[in-house]
């Protein structure tokens, strides 16, 4: 997870200017660090992950005059305490105890105006490094606004450390902060940290009625309290703000917002919106990227000689991969509401609308974004759990997260509705189908609450998790921003996915093709229907199809869940199809498609396989689907089947509840 | 008497950060820390978590963590 994204060729360009002076970011969530990281850099930065974890690396290439700095951005932090993974991660950054990246020459703490004193604790411990700080004051016209004077000569006075005010707009101050950055990194000299009061000293300068709890961190907590009170004492110094008891805009907005009624009622809109968005507005690039990956497939049928690489690159490689890279423009849309409602705060108030809620069955507030991810697919779901702060929240989220029905098992319930309750209604106006479809995705939800329940009861039992979380103020979204954070988690995930399902792919490729088995009496028309290419195919080829998978490898692996299957009223002809949509739910249409003989690229409207599903039967002449299989196929993807995918990052014993269910049902 | 006890729209004073587990040291990184005056916002649809204001910006906790600050009128 190491190798680097759109910059490559820019950062092995500036490589061969060593020694290269690296410069770290670092400052609180929400201090306009992201804001200041991409004015910095330009177009020249790549994101990937620190080795092992799920946060984001961000590093960039800023050019300073005739100099070159590398300038990476550590996670967001409100202390060095390494409470939480990101704060672990940059304290090992800070250090230098990362393998591939050297100790940092300069600091650059990014400290927001309108809310100098909880970032100035940060700054407090960032010079504790013995790596020079400069301190980057941002929000400086915010500040204004809000009638807090700001003096950044006297604040570099009683920091000891050069201030620079940035100014939203316009880059205003890049240019001194980048002088200042270049002649501390250079300068590698120490900072002066003698003034940090240590707190050791805490105890007689207390007032009377002021104490604290005497303990086992006492020496910490005395640090943190006599590092408060310097801080304010310079912030009086510092300061000029003007007191007024109006109500700042974010509260006013807020009234609304989090309003106990409103503010759920509101909460609900949005997400309906987000979806209601991700589902019609990715329908078209969807259905080009679909259609783009057969026409590609086509393609190279065509120029390749027939033979088995030419099978393994069309059926394996580029309808496989193809197959779950349809699903990107949905991942993308979601990612971008994600991205806005994060930039502009909103992310925060629906954590604190749902806490109680989530904390019901045990889990956080935070656990809402995540969760709700996993409606469009499970693995950026898993990856957004990184904010959770306790690692056993974390899991009980990542082992949740698949039970939300993700938008690949779409096609799988549409199949079933469409061929076994279209057209019936309940109550005489409400669609059927509608009703089942919406029951599909509560039934995930009940089951997750209950799992999450049982998990924190059990294996994951923890004191209920602290929740402390800062509500910042509401801010427009920076289109930037927003943009490449939608589009780096939107590559992350290609990355992540795309190599295991590389592999998923080839392995059930394979499954499905060997042995390879030629009925000689049709070895001609299967030649014919492959030089005319694979939407053309005639019947004939298609049963051939049919009867080679069924003596495929998978084929044979389907007969052999049967009897574990046969419960829940599969045959080993559906056992083949989950077995194949291992590689992405939807491959279940598809597969079937197969198995009945109506071709590949049959979908979930298509009326030959409804037609076909209903007809089958078994070799006593009984009707192998009936609404209750269909009903049980539907209820066995909410809970039982995810994807590989899914699974490669899950690396857990997911299957628990897989088995506990085949117990459950029928 | 303790955060969790003061009604919405009043102010106090922290008197006292009790210990229990890694949240006080939380709590106090994040500004509360004896002598700070600090005023509740509002509480959330349920009751729990509350919204407080602290130092100038606003953060949101469980009334579990607001029963481990002590305040003083």
């Amino acid at each position: 997870m190491r190798d680097s994204t759109n910059t490559k060729s820019g950062s092995e360009r500036f490589a061969q200017n060593a020694p290269e002076l690296l410069v770290a970011l670092a400052g609180n969530p929400n201090a306009g660090k992201t804001t200041l990281f991409n004015a910095l850099t330009g177009l020249r930065q790549k994101t990937a992950n620190y080795s092992g974890v799920t946060v984001e690396r961000k590093e960039g290439v800023w050019k300073v005059g005739e100099d070159v700095l590398k300038l990476i951005d550590l996670p967001g932090l409100y202390s060095l305490d390494a409470t939480s993974l990101d704060e672990k991660i940059a304290r090992e950054v800070l250090m230098g105890k990362l393998s591939d990246l050297p100790k940092p020459d300069a600091i650059i703490a990014v400290v927001d105006a309108t809310n100098l004193e909880r970032n100035l604790y940060l700054v407090t411990q960032l010079l504790e490094f013995g790596i020079p700080v400069v301190v980057a004051l941002t929000m400086v016209d915010l500040a204004e606004k809000q009638n807090l004077e700001i003096d950044p000569q006297k604040l570099t006075e009683l920091l000891k450390i050069p201030v620079i005010p940035i100014k939203t707009r316009r880059k205003g101050g890049t240019e001194e902060l980048a002088l200042k950055a270049l002649e501390a990194a250079k300068s590698r000299e120490k900072p002066d940290v003698s003034w940090i009061p240590s707190g050791s000293d805490v105890q007689e300068d207390f007032e009377e009625d002021i104490h604290l709890s005497l303990s086992a961190d006492e020496a910490a907590n005395k640090q943190i309290f006599a590092r408060y009170n310097f801080i304010s004492d310079i912030y009086q110094q510092s300061v000029n703000a003007v007191d007024e008891k109006e109500a700042k805009f974010s509260e006013k907005i807020d009234r609304v917002l989090t309003h106990k009624f409103f503010g759920l009622v509101i909460l609900i809109a949005v997400l309906l919106l987000v979806f209601q968005t991700i589902f019609t507005w990715a329908t078209l690039p969807m259905d080009l990227l679909d259609s783009g990956f057969g026409s590609l497939g086509d393609f190279v049928g065509s120029q390749m000689a027939e033979g088995m690489l030419k099978d393994l690159l069309v059926d394996g490689v580029i309808s496989g991969v193809g197959g779950v890279l349809v699903f990107l423009p949905q991942i993308l849309l979601l990612f971008l509401f994600i991205s806005i409602l994060e930039d502009t705060g909103y992310m925060a108030r629906a954590a604190f609308l749902l806490d109680k809620l989530m904390s019901r069955v045990g889990l956080h507030g935070k656990a809402f974004l995540p969760l709700m991810s996993s409606f469009a697919c499970a693995i950026p779901g898993i990856m957004a759990t990184r904010t959770i702060e306790n690692r056993r929240d974390r899991l009980a989220t990542i082992l949740i997260a698949p039970f939300m029905s993700c938008s690949a098992r779409l096609p799988v319930y549409a199949l079933m509705i469409a061929t076994f309750f279209a057209g019936q209604t309940v109550f005489g106006f409400i669609s059927l189908g509608a009703v089942l479809m919406l029951a599909m995705y509560a039934l995930g939800i009940f089951v997750a609450v209950i799992v999450a329940f049982v998990l924190k009861k059990t294996i994951l039992k923890s004191p209920p998790p602290p929740f402390v979380m800062e509500l910042p103020p509401y801010r427009l979204p920076n289109f930037r921003t927003v943009m490449q954070n939608m589009f780096t988690r939107g590559w992350l995930f290609i990355k992540r996915a795309g190599t295991v399902i590389l592999a998923i792919s080839i392995i059930l490729w394979a499954l499905m093709y060997f042995p390879r088995h030629e009925p000689s009496d049709s070895i001609i028309s299967y030649q014919t229907a492959n030089n005319v290419g694979r939407n053309n195919s005639q019947p004939d080829d298609q049963h051939l199809k049919s009867k080679r998978l069924e003596k495929s490898y998978a084929g044979m692996l389907g007969r052999t869940i049967e009897p574990a299957i046969k419960p829940l009223g599969f045959d080993w002809k559906i056992g083949v199809a989950i077995i194949a949509s291992f590689a992405a739910r939807e491959v279940l249409v598809s597969t079937l498609g197969i198995i009945y003989s109506v071709g590949d690229d049959a979908t979930e409207e298509s009326p030959t396989l409804i037609s076909e599903i209903r007809n089958a039967t078994n070799a006593d002449g009984s009707q192998v689907w009936t609404p209750l299989t269909a009903l049980s196929l539907m209820v066995f993807f909410v809970l039982a089947m995810q994807c590989a995918s899914t699974l490669a990052i899950v690396r857990r014993k997911q299957i628990l509840g897989a088995g506990l269910y085949l117990c459950f049902h029928i | 008497m303790t955060l969790a006890n003061l009604e919405i729209g009043a102010t106090a004073k922290v008197k006292k950060v009790f210990q229990k587990g890694a949240i006080s040291k939380r709590l106090m990184e994040m500004g509360i820390v004896p002598g700070v005056s600090i005023e509740v916002i509002k509480a959330a649809p349920f009751g729990d978590p509350i919204e407080i204001r602290v130092r100038g910006y606003n953060l949101a906790m469980r009334r579990n963590e607001a029963e481990s600050i002590e305040i003083t009128r």
